[in-house]
């Protein structure tokens, strides 16, 4: 057994002891809360890691395959899909959509090597407003949707109990995220895998063993866009609505931190430090809620304990990282 | 005719923005006085937080996102000026004063950050501003106020809006209001962001000036003459720091409300696509783009929720697409930017 994987060991039983020290202690529903929420937000976080391996640093623009998510999934209850069906339908509608936007994407972040993160923030926020203006116009007609007023444009949020909300169950989302963990695993043991994380750690020499790196870079941006849209339709379904309009806006913020807690970098990210971060980021939020709001009855205060967390997290594998290396 | 290409070359930002600009105005049918008065009005309050933004570009720092964090100095300034309850024009220049520390010291800690991640400047600039704003938040929130104007009941906390009645227009209608065919002045402000531009242009003859100068163009080279590149730039993002804690507090002035949660959280995108759409790089700006690019942008700005009206019956449309504009402008401008600086 390698170095690593001693150490991956190690720290898997640390968190598997922690979970159970507070199905111990905190009982059944606070562990179930904090399954719900892995099995929510895990996929969000694992779409980081396509994008981190094949070179393009932490992807801010995940907000883009979480809109292609919701346009699928507005677009199946539209259409009348309900249950099973429509969340197959959802999937299958919002993978079509993430792969051509994230093949744009990731060409446009071809043209701008070295500045991918600052450039997909503001390209997440500006596709984040330009599909506001798309919520208001687009001509949905559905009555569980559009506004019961005037009869235009979506609602803020949108009930999916007549549809596929809590279709997967805490179970259902658990087996889901860890098929997409086998699925990435896989992929990235795949010829193709290797050469797209040969293109991001060293695009020179992968360039000399023959390996286009900025058609791997596209190719990994396009997964992480995909499993982004994949990880929006899960996390909706567990919530039971569909958030629209402003709410994307900071959700790439907390997968980032997500993945960076279970231990990646800015250069390196594995299926297993997404699953890590994910399950410490969520036990963090699932105890700290009952612990601030018997402390303070402030519900702004978590908030801002949350935001502080989540961004300096961020804010440390920056510096850590350090600087890059200077022509 | 090639001249003209020329131009839209050097400056396709700027062109396409006087183009949307006047479509805009077009199609709003706004008065042309009083769209002009607003724009008066605008630029007196942001442009010296624009202008804040041209020292670190000189540096090599990119694009100072971290501009919200001298925001916040500018606003925990203003606040104590509400407490200590001082009138009129001294009210703002002690919030000058109290600001200057604070953004001092707030510089310093982001030019050691930024330092220590040399080429990643924007990004880190831009969740450090994210990162402060949660502990402001925590501070607005514990903070205990005994005084009634701003506190919350309980004596923990500050409301999250403060009227700020005692400062308005302090410097907008110094020493008095001016009024020239209708369309308000607000000289002194106009005066005070030309000190700036009358500042950087100064320092840029400086040897300081210089030893920015070279370390924005080439870092490497900087290093072998024996200047001491990491010196440089910390005194860049605190200068800037301290500037826009002062334009904050120049805004906030003239808004006469303070939003005490989210007024900074716009400030840093704003100011960025401004000089952006003025035709700045992220290598090099000048004062003329971040008065152009105030202009520009804040037409549109004043445009577009009215044009967005006309053309869909929602102003809300209007809304989405002016903060569309501004976050795509950044993301347009850096992509032209990159594309430019690889072919040389």
């Amino acid at each position: 057994m390698t170095i690593k994987n001693k150490k991956n060991m190690l720290v898997s039983l640390y968190v598997l002891f922690f979970i159970i020290c507070i199905f111990i202690i905190f009982g059944k529903n606070t562990f179930f809360d904090f399954l719900n929420r892995v099995g929510m937000n895990g996929i969000l976080v694992l779409a980081m890691v396509p994008s981190v391996c094949c070179g393009a640093g932490l992807n801010f623009g995940i907000s883009m395959g979480i809109l292609c998510g919701l346009l699928g999934g507005v677009i199946s209850i539209e259409l009348g899909f309900s249950g099973v069906s429509g969340f197959i339908f959802a999937v299958a509608l919002s993978v079509v959509f993430s792969t051509l936007t994230g093949i744009g994407y990731g060409k446009i972040l071809n043209g701008i090597k070295g500045d991918e993160m600052t450039v997909g923030t503001y390209a997440g926020f500006s596709a984040v407003s330009l599909m506001s203006i798309a919520w208001v116009l687009l001509p949905f007609k559905s009555p569980d949707m559009v506004w019961t007023i005037g009869g235009k444009g979506l609602r803020t949020t949108i009930s999916l109990e007549n549809s596929f909300g809590g279709i997967l169950g805490i179970f259902g989302s658990i087996v889901f995220f860890v098929i997409m963990c086998v699925l990435v695993y896989l992929f990235l043991h795949t010829k193709t895998g290797i050469a797209m994380k040969t293109a991001g750690i060293k695009p020179k020499f992968a360039l000399n063993c023959g390996i286009k790196p900025d058609k791997y870079r596209v190719l990994g941006i396009t997964l992480s866009n995909i499993l982004g849209a994949l990880g929006i339709l899960v996390y909706s379904s567990g919530y039971g609505f569909i958030q629209l309009y402003q709410s994307p806006l900071m959700m790439p913020f907390s997968a980032v931190a997500g993945i960076l807690l279970g231990g990646a970098t800015i250069k390196k990210a594995s299926v297993f430090n997404a699953v890590i971060g994910v399950c410490i980021f969520q036990l963090l939020i699932t105890l700290s809620t009952p612990v601030i709001n018997s402390i303070l009855t402030d519900s702004s205060l978590s908030d801002a304990v949350r935001m502080t967390i989540s961004y300096g997290v961020i804010l440390y594998a920056l510096v850590r990282q350090g600087g890059r290396r200077l022509k | 005719m090639t001249s003209i290409k020329n131009i839209f070359k050097n400056y396709t930002v700027p062109c396409i923005f006087i183009f949307l600009g006047v479509v805009g105005f077009l199609i709003s049918g706004l008065s042309f006085r009083m769209v002009l008065n607003d724009i008066i009005e605008r630029l007196g309050r942001n442009l010296f937080i624009v202008l804040s933004l041209i020292i670190p570009i000189t540096a090599g720092m990119g694009i100072n996102f971290a501009l919200t964090i001298g925001a916040m100095a500018g606003q925990l300034a203003i606040i104590a000026v509400v407490i200590m309850n001082i009138e009129g024009i001294f009210g703002t220049f002690t919030a000058f004063l109290i600001s200057l520390p604070i953004a001092f010291i707030f510089g310093l800690f982001i030019g050691i950050l930024m330092n220590k991640t040399k080429g990643r400047e924007m990004i880190t600039g831009l969740i450090a501003g994210y990162f402060f704003s949660g502990i402001y938040q925590l501070i607005i929130i514990l903070i205990p106020v005994n005084n009634p104007v701003i506190g919350v009941e309980g004596g923990r906390g500050i409301k999250s809006t403060i009227d700020l009645g005692i400062i308005k227009y302090s410097l907008d209608r110094f020493p008095t209001y001016i009024r020239i065919m209708g369309i308000k002045i607000p000289l002194f402000t106009l005066f005070i962001c030309g000190l700036l531009c009358v500042f950087i242009w100064y320092l840029s003859k400086t040897k300081l000036g210089h030893h920015m100068k070279i370390t924005g163009l080439d870092i490497k080279t900087a290093e072998e003459r024996g200047i001491n590149v990491n010196r440089v730039r910390v005194i860049a993002i605190i200068l800037s720091t301290v500037f826009a804690a002062w334009g904050q507090i120049i805004s906030l002035q003239n808004i006469g409300t303070l939003s005490t949660f989210g007024s900074h959280d716009q400030v840093g995108i704003y100011a960025a696509a401004a000089i952006l759409v003025g035709g700045a790089s992220i290598k090099k700006a000048g004062f003329m783009n971040a008065i152009v690019g105030t202009l520009l942008f804040y037409l549109l700005f004043i445009v577009a929720p009215k044009a967005g009206t006309n053309i869909f019956n929602d102003p809300q449309i209007g809304e989405f697409f002016r903060v569309f504009m501004a976050y795509g402008v950044i993301v347009v401008a850096l992509y032209i930017n990159n594309k430019r600086n690889r072919d040389y």
